[in-house]
């Protein structure tokens, strides 16, 4: 892919988080940043293409260490947010009372 | 151009593609809470996408084939394969662990490490991209008449990289000072160097005058000053800011992380990364907006940094006015009388881990037949959402959390204001006082309750603006002075 294709995706996609972004309830903004740190640790695809390459040991050696980091954040990423969002419960209705 | 790149089948670009709209669809369903909850599930099968893509079509090599290999024609890498997933099993254990034990008041300091955590991959990413240019398809290997052959990367492919690096490594340090900030391993209050902005000037300026000249040459020593600088702009930036601004500084991080990923994405090529990159480094920005207008101040100005540093002294005499003091009784005896309650929380309330005796506070009320709200102001806490997730913890309907300009009409129908924890967004002065440091400032009208109850540690404190709270005074103010959570609880048994 050339630079220009690269650059008119990345500029609809700016424009598509801006919209997206502004959409999501305020209440649920630490929920946000928590996922959002989760996906951007996307960029263990660089990494697992560094881990995986041969002809420089130096480099597949921080591509490891970067695929450990981002893994941290991958799995820790989604899975706080996931907890976090299962805590956002609707009210009861005054009839189910039925845990004390 | 790039003759690597060009030669990636169809298929693995569409999955990258398919891995991007994943993620604008986790991000979409954060709309709703009801919604929330598949769309994170889509950002889990985006990233897996992503993952399996990647590591199907990089599947590590073997560099020397022995004739045993050759016979069976393993060309495969196992032993670089059980590195790669030992990699992923550490780093995702350790994630699991520390997502499942944090507690809910420590997220601020979580989300800052986790931001810190995407900024060094970044850098280390394009570190082995400078060292294995090769492998990311970014470069060419030149081998001139009677001289050793030698790889260029691309110019483009240096500017990417130098930005992605430069980015990841302010991520990195910024946000471990923000962590060391928030995890009170260090002081919240502004650390302010002489000449600090001449200095921060300087360094970006080199900082950007490198990566310019890397274009030129792709020596190592450009490559590490960069990243070496970049660091410590990262920690210079960050120091001066105060706690009270935090909320401003972790979602600029989030938005350098964002950044950075989308660098490292127009260095790879990668679609995925770029549209990831995108939504994030636009989400925090929107957040740093939201933030700063909640606190009617300019981004350059909390960039700048020092807020809170200079207690105002001309208030000194503030301190000896008459103010009215209640007990828990008192405030239990009128909110039972009360049609309606409003609940202001802010970072008080966090610090005293009282979510969960407000909750049982306002339970009671209902039973009574009191009507219960909660008002949030966007700055209350350390980060953006932070109350929310605090009372949804405390199992507080999210229904009955409502938003600043959502409630702020129904104070002056309201019976009793209980704020906990919160103080320089329910000060009147903001709307009044000119020459007030958060004149302004959207604040909680919670004055035009009835009664506003004001649960405060002590009299002498001030909030994060280091001003005097003229609410402490009014004549429709009971200050209940005690720990947020203790006063909660005697209010709590009083009832009974």
């Amino acid at each position: 892919m050339d630079f220009i294709s690269i650059l008119s995706i990345f500029v609809l996609a700016c424009f598509v988080g801006y919209y997206v972004v502004w959409s999501v309830t305020p209440a649920l903004h630490t929920p946000l940043m928590s996922v959002t740190n989760a996906i951007s640790s996307v960029i263990v695809v660089g990494a697992l293409i560094a881990a995986a390459a041969a002809g420089s040991p130096s480099s597949k050696w921080l591509g490891l260490v970067a695929v450990a980091l981002a893994s941290v954040n991958i799995f820790g990423g989604f899975a706080v947010t996931q907890r976090m969002l299962s805590m956002y419960k609707k009210r009861e209705r005054p009839v189910d009372k039925t845990h004390a | 151009m790039h003759e690597a790149a060009a030669a990636t089948p169809a298929w693995v670009l569409l999955a990258y593609l398919i891995a991007g709209v994943c993620f604008i669809l986790a991000l979409r369903g954060l709309s709703n809470p009801e919604s929330s909850r598949r769309g994170n599930i889509t950002g889990m099968i985006g990233m897996a996408i992503a993952v399996v893509t990647t590591l199907v079509t990089h599947q590590p090599q073997l560099a020397y084939l022995t004739p045993a290999n050759i016979e069976h024609g393993i060309t495969v890498d196992y032993n670089a394969w059980l590195e790669i997933l030992a990699a992923i099993a550490l780093g995702g254990g350790v994630g699991l662990v520390v997502a499942r034990k944090i507690h809910m008041t420590a997220m601020p300091q979580l989300i800052a490490a986790f931001h810190s955590l995407v900024g060094m991959a970044a850098v280390l990413v394009g570190a082995a991209a400078f060292l294995n240019p090769e492998a990311f398809g970014i470069a060419v290997r030149i081998t001139p008449i009677a001289s050793p052959s030698f790889v260029s990367i691309f110019p483009v492919s240096r500017i990417e990289m130098g930005l992605g690096v430069a980015i990841g490594a302010i991520t990195f340090s910024g946000s471990v000072i923000a962590f060391l900030k928030l995890n009170s391993n260090m002081s919240g209050k502004p650390i302010l160097l002489p000449l600090r902005h001449v200095i921060n000037l300087g360094t970006l300026v080199a900082i950007l005058g490198l990566i310019a000249y890397f274009t030129q040459d792709q020596a190592h020593w450009v490559f590490a000053t960069i990243v070496v600088l970049s660091f410590a702009i990262g920690f210079l930036l960050i120091i001066p800011i105060g706690g009270a601004d935090m909320p401003v500084v972790i979602s600029m991080l989030n938005s350098y992380s964002g950044w950075a990923a989308a660098a490292m994405g127009f260095t790879l090529h990668n679609t995925a990364m770029v549209i990831t990159g995108a939504l994030v480094g636009s989400s925090g920005a929107i957040l740093s907006y939201i933030m700063c207008r909640a606190m009617n101040r300019s981004f350059i100005s909390v960039i700048a940094g020092g807020f809170g540093a200079v207690a105002s002294s001309g208030d000194a005499a503030a301190i000896d006015r008459p103010y009215k003091r209640g007990s828990a009784e008192d405030a239990a005896f009128l909110m039972k009388q009360a049609e309606q309650v409003i609940i202001v929380p802010g970072y008080g309330m966090a610090v005293a881990q009282a979510q969960h005796a407000v909750r049982e506070m306002a339970d009671l009320l209902k039973k009574e037949g009191v009507r219960v709200k909660y008002a949030i102001h966007p700055v209350a806490g350390r980060m953006p959402g932070h109350m929310n997730v605090l009372l949804a913890e405390a199992n507080v309907p999210y229904d009955e959390v409502f938003e600043l300009e959502d409630i702020n009409s129904e104070f002056a129908q309201t019976d009793v204001a209980y704020v906990i924890g919160a103080n320089d967004v329910t000060n009147p002065a903001a709307k009044s006082d000119k020459g007030s440091p958060i004149y302004g400032m959207p604040v909680l009208d919670v004055e035009k309750a009835r009664t506003c109850l004001f649960v405060k540690r002590s009299m002498g404190g001030v909030g994060y603006a280091g001003i005097d709270n003229e609410l402490f005074y009014r004549d429709n103010t009971m200050m209940l002075l005690g720990d947020a959570k203790k006063m909660t609880e005697e209010i709590v048994k009083a009832f009974g």
